[in-house]
């Protein structure tokens, strides 16, 4: 061993004994037996599994692969068109955009849902403007629905596809499009057919940024997605800190990262053959 | 001497549009939110004051869950700089071996989604019978700081020229001395703008301390998340205005900082920069 090498030794040392051991934990209690009074029992079992892939918990599984695909592709179509108008923005304002975008990001996610909270909230100005209007409304529904679960999960997540595609328009060669304009190309075309083939690599790490922590989200739809709006997460961690079937939620946290390995994997292939 | 920028065509005002448009919807509901701190409702009609940020500045509960963020940040930032510095330098040997495992552990820590980090981590203190306190919170946010800093200053580390390196061998410097007196002062910048990373991160984090901190040790997201779910209320729009304004503080002192400039400056390098690109 070399000096270097010791260099390595403690975060190598802190990541198998807090990473890599939770993780193979996890798995291990995945096939255990929960205890009588929650608990685990080191009886092996598959059962759990079978649990997993039964009709109510593999709904809530494909409602939040759904949620987290629309999720990625309004982040999509919102993160090409921000990126493109920050890179081509004047060079002076261009720092300033940056800060605009990153100072929410920066900021709280209790917080920025509070507010969220707030803003639809009793007293708050979208149910006034709604009563003063005169439209009907259910307090209810318009606290906690799915659409706002959505929005919360999309203003988080957009800067981790922004900031992707901003460093690669950044770095685009306009000449590209300068040319193309000379040739009679619109905007729609110069961006589908000049730009967005050379932005590959960051269009794909963009979704996967957005993609994976999505599917796990806890806590946006807990707090803005009222009862109905369970997703994956949510269900994990019911097992953990409610139910206490602990081995139930393993098997649940392995099969969301088998997945999301999966996925990972997959686009990586794609991404480095882009 | 400033740098001339090639043209660029503008995106199409739809683009811009959506841009703006996006902003204001960001920003909205915090607007909203500050307001709603500011405005007295009592029998006498509405007025503005600072009444509700005196209210919540007094209340001894709020402070002792600011102290324990402040301590658990302060805390984990420092160890996972420490190791994630050291880490990030040892990656730069040549040896194979070792190198692997821990640039794929950093990275596994970077994609795990935050649930499963969470759970897994309180099954292990579960299993190892560690009772839950802010030292698990600090061993929790330490691990997940470790690959940011590592990126940090592995980030500088590969913009620097070995030639420092090989000049200080030639001269006779042990591996030690080319360590600490040469790449370390180097990578300063990058070293501080990781600490800040980490810190904001560590301070910002809510779902890995809700599920590892004990009892009554509350930071102030977990606090903040309780009291919300409780419902709306003026007191709570102060203190979230607060903990607004200064993450807005930070986040200026963080951009005019040559930490920030680094960050970028050594992934740009990297790419071949060009004098446009220097201009930012």
């Amino acid at each position: 061993m070399k000096f270097k090498d010791y260099l390595l030794l403690p975060a190598l040392l802190w990541f198998l004994s807090f990473i890599l051991a939770p993780v193979l934990i996890v798995a291990a209690v995945s096939f255990a037996t929960r205890g009588t009074y929650g608990g685990i029992e080191w009886l092996f079992s598959f059962k759990n599994y079978g649990r997993v892939f039964s009709e109510a918990y593999a709904g809530i599984l494909f409602e939040s692969l759904k949620l987290s695909l629309l999720t990625t592709i309004l982040c999509l179509f919102l993160g090409v068109l921000v990126a493109w108008s920050m890179a081509t923005a004047p060079a002076r304002w261009r720092p300033f955009y940056v800060m605009a975008l990153a100072l929410p990001f920066l900021t709280n996610l209790i917080i920025r849902i509070y507010a969220i909270r707030v803003f639809v909230g009793v007293e708050g100005p979208l149910q006034s403007a709604l009563s003063w209007s005169g439209i009907e409304f259910d307090p209810y529904a318009l606290t906690q629905n799915k659409a706002l679960v959505v929005y919360g999960m999309v203003t988080t997540y957009l800067p981790y596809m922004v900031f992707p595609l901003y460093g690669a328009f950044e770095k685009f060669d306009y000449q590209l499009v300068e040319a193309a304009q000379d040739l009679g190309a619109g905007a729609w075309k110069i961006l589908f057919t000049v730009i967005l083939p050379n932005l590959k690599k960051a269009l794909w790490s963009g979704s996967l940024l957005v993609f994976i922590p999505a599917l796990g989200e806890y806590v946006i739809p807990d707090l803005l997605g009222g009862a109905k709006t369970m997703l994956y997460g949510n269900l994990i961690t019911e097992q953990f800190l409610k139910s206490r079937d602990w081995p139930l939620g393993s098997a649940l946290s392995v099969v969301m990262m088998v997945i999301l390995l999966a996925i990972v994997f997959v686009m990586q292939k794609r991404g480095s053959k882009a | 001497m400033k740098p001339v920028e090639r043209s660029r065509p503008a995106a199409p005002l739809f683009a811009r549009c959506v841009h703006w448009i996006l902003l204001f919807f960001l920003y909205l509901p915090i607007a909203v939110m500050i307001l709603g701190a500011l405005v007295v409702k009592e029998a006498g009609g509405t007025s503005f004051s600072l009444r509700w940020f005196a209210e919540v500045l007094s209340e001894s509960a709020w402070m002792q869950s600011l102290l324990n963020s402040v301590l658990v940040a302060g805390a984990a930032s420092f160890l996972a700089t420490l190791l994630g510095t050291a880490a990030a330098m040892g990656l730069r040997s040549n040896e194979k071996t070792w190198r692997y495992a821990v640039s794929a552990l950093s990275l596994t820590s970077l994609v795990f989604p935050e649930i499963v980090f969470a759970l897994s981590l309180l099954s292990l203190f579960f299993l190892i019978k560690m009772e839950l306190s802010l030292w698990t919170v600090i061993i929790a946010h330490v691990s997940f700081s470790i690959s940011y800093v590592m990126m940090t200053v592995g980030a500088r580390l590969t913009a620097l020229d070995v030639s420092y390196e090989d000049a200080a061998r030639d001269l006779g410097a042990s591996s030690w001395q080319i360590q600490t007196s040469i790449l370390l002062p180097l990578l300063k910048p990058a070293i501080s703008a990781g600490f800040i990373l980490s810190f904001l991160l560590s301070f910002d984090d809510f779902l890995i301390t809700y599920f590892v901190n004990g009892a009554g040790q509350d930071t102030l997201p977990v606090k903040l998340y309780t009291a919300m779910k409780m419902g709306v209320s003026p007191k709570l729009n102060a203190l979230s205005s607060l903990m607004f304004l200064m993450t807005l503080l930070i986040t200026i002192f963080f951009f005019r900082s040559s930490s920030f400039r680094v960050l970028f400056e050594g992934s740009r390098r990297k790419n071949g920069s060009s004098a446009e690109e220097k201009n930012l």
